[in-house]
């Protein structure tokens, strides 16, 4: 059995400090970093350059960006109920920020003082805490709105309200297909789980995968669910009021929320820290040690935490969150704006119901799983891919069959053949 | 340390209750409201109850006062409050009731002596503790609630959908 080397309680103390120190600085500096980036690849999908002026690649422009934030005059509305008004953007940046918090970010850490879990606080209800936390974030942007005393910016904080509440419902829908298979609520055990099955819960739960993906788009208010900014409607919707920092703090919340929706999908679904197709960094917490996994007669298999170990695990953790909000920001310049009935019909008439479904099915399918003895494992696994990936083909076949989110030339298309099939005479091209 | 942290979030807790009384606005009430259950949640968290603590922020929190807010905004825009106020019987009324509720709780918390727990305290924390250990802060929750329960819990289900259905035909434009 590995070495466990407890932390004394002063250790416990000095080492959690530094912990939430490191990861709120590393995460602020992610979310600069992210506004370069996200600049750049819009850039380079328009075929522009982006910003390429301040320092090599442009790469102090976040900092020439804040700094212009701070020294930036503010400006205060006189109709605005101004202690809400103050609130609004604190509120919105305060569960951004704190989510982080529960996620595993690598494998455990050996030290001279003892073993350090790479978690800021390994909470017992995990995924429930993001969850609680993230149902918060709406106040910060329905009291902007609503302090702001302008009818845009009231408009933009009503339909965030909306949204965020129905995609609430999908998202968490979404989560208990992984629930169901993890058959835990803490973050460090889904990885391990993962670890376990030898695949991960991407394979076995696809459609949840999909589901959580479009759950968290809308969620954060990102492109194409930015209803509650449309600046070609709403001119930017719940923040048109705000200036300088108080503006910029509702930027920090947003891409701290796609920070960590894309470290919950890296976690959730794409195995957290685990390394593909090596089972060298497998390693949980079990009795007094660290263990690999359990042999054929049931033994656990011990398992030394490593150095080596601890950084390429925490690379392949940030490769994985890199990648997702990659595909956050090429979404976003990609794909155009819903309409605000559109977005609200895909998450109660097809979100809701399709999420319940697949959650019966997922249940089902292990129920009878567990009768048959199936021992949790790759054989396991393999069948619940199967099921799903059966599952996500017909559901995408279904949605993509322009029976709930239609483009207009298909709608001119049915039409044209309408008026066809009623007069005999090719309708040709009918508008609307 | 608890001690502090417990002090602090009862104060919260009582102070956003007063708030939801006296606050003059709507708008004002409700945040008093959300700060009052966050602290009910913090001082569960203190409990180590964890899942309930979660759920109250999740369900509460995030989604009934959410709702609220909504209705709140969307419908009494620009309506006077103040006009809503009702004195003179009213304040007696309401005075009963908190004195009622308030002598019910007094006499609750007489019986339990110092500790503030009725019984035995430590036995009853080691027994949560047993089974914590064995089924995890959810399991705790969720295995009676699906099997001594489960009757009372469906219905409840069938309850809430009852109202769903009811909401629809209702708000639904007669054609």
């Amino acid at each position: 059995m590995g070495e466990m080397n407890e932390l004394t309680t002063t250790w416990f103390v000095v080492i959690g400090a530094v912990k939430v120190i490191a990861i709120f600085s590393v995460v602020m500096g992610a979310v600069a970093y992210m506004t370069l980036a996200e600049r750049r690849v819009s850039a380079f999908i328009q075929d522009r350059l982006g910003p390429n002026r301040v320092g090599p690649f442009g790469l102090l422009q976040p900092i020439a960006d804040g700094l212009k934030n701070v020294i930036k005059e503010e400006t205060m509305p006189g109709t605005a109920a101004k202690f809400y008004f103050v609130l609004g953007p604190a509120l919105a940046i305060m569960p951004a920020v704190i989510t982080f918090a529960v996620i595993p970010v690598a494998a455990p850490l050996p030290t001279p003082v003892g073993t350090v879990d790479m978690i800021v606080a390994d909470v017992p209800i995990g995924i429930l805490y993001i969850l609680a936390l993230s149902s918060l974030a709406v106040y910060g942007i329905v009291l902007s709105g609503w302090a702001s005393n302008n009818k845009y910016a009231f408009l933009g904080g009503l339909r965030a309200s909306a949204q965020m509440i129905s995609y609430e419902v999908a998202l968490g829908l979404s989560v208990i297909a992984v629930l169901l298979l993890a058959g835990n609520v803490t973050l460090t055990e889904m990885v391990w789980q993962q670890q376990q099955l030898g695949l991960w819960f991407v394979f076995p739960l696809s459609l949840a995968f999909i589901f959580f993906l479009i759950s968290a788009l809308a969620e954060t208010n990102r492109l194409p669910f930015d209803m509650p900014e449309a600046e070609s409607e709403l001119i930017s919707g719940y923040h048109t009021e705000y200036s300088a920092m108080k503006f910029s703090m509702f930027f920090i919340a947003e891409y701290s929320h796609v920070l960590t929706a894309s470290a919950l999908m890296a976690t959730l679904f794409f195995g957290g820290w685990d390394i593909p197709l090596w089972t060298g960094d497998d390693m949980f917490r079990h009795g007094d040690g660290w263990i690999r996994g359990f042999d054929a007669a049931g033994a656990p298999i011990p398992a030394t935490p490593h150095v080596l170990i601890t950084l390429l695990t925490l690379g392949a953790f940030a490769a994985k969150t890199a990648f997702f909000v990659l595909l956050y920001i090429w979404i976003r310049w990609t794909l155009p704006r819903f309409r605000y009935d559109q977005v609200m019909h895909l998450g109660w008439k097809v979100l809701l119901p399709a999420a319940l479904g697949y959650i019966m099915l997922i249940a089902g399918t292990m129920l009878v799983l567990d009768q048959l003895g199936v021992p949790f494992g790759f054989l396991y696994g393999a069948v619940l891919t199967g099921v799903s990936g059966v599952t996500t083909v017909a559901f995408l076949f279904f949605v993509d069959r322009d029976r709930v989110i239609s483009g207009a030339h298909r709608k001119r298309d049915v039409a044209r053949r309408r008026v066809t099939a009623t007069t005999g005479v090719d309708g040709g091209a009918v508008s609307n | 340390m608890t001690e502090i942290v417990f002090v602090l979030f009862a104060v919260v807790a009582v102070g956003g209750a007063i708030g939801v009384v006296v606050g003059r606005s709507p708008v004002a009430s409700l945040l008093s409201m959300i700060a009052t259950l966050a602290s009910v949640a913090g001082i569960y968290v203190l409990f180590e109850a964890h899942f309930l603590a979660a759920i109250q922020v999740l369900v509460y929190a995030g989604a009934i006062m959410v709702l609220f807010l909504f209705v709140i905004m969307l419908l009494n825009l620009g309506h006077d409050y103040r006009a809503d106020v009702k004195y003179g019987l009213w304040y007696l009324l309401s005075l009963v009731v908190v004195g009622l509720t308030a002598g019910a709780l007094l006499q609750g918390f007489m019986g339990t002596g110092a500790t503030g727990v009725r019984g035995d305290g430590a036995a009853a924390a080691a027994a949560i503790d047993a089974v914590v250990a064995e089924k995890g802060v959810v399991g705790a929750i969720a295995d009676p609630l699906f099997t001594d329960y489960v009757v009372a819990f469906e219905l409840t289900g069938l309850l809430l959908l009852v109202a769903i259905v009811a909401a629809v035909v209702l708000a639904k434009p007669r054609t």
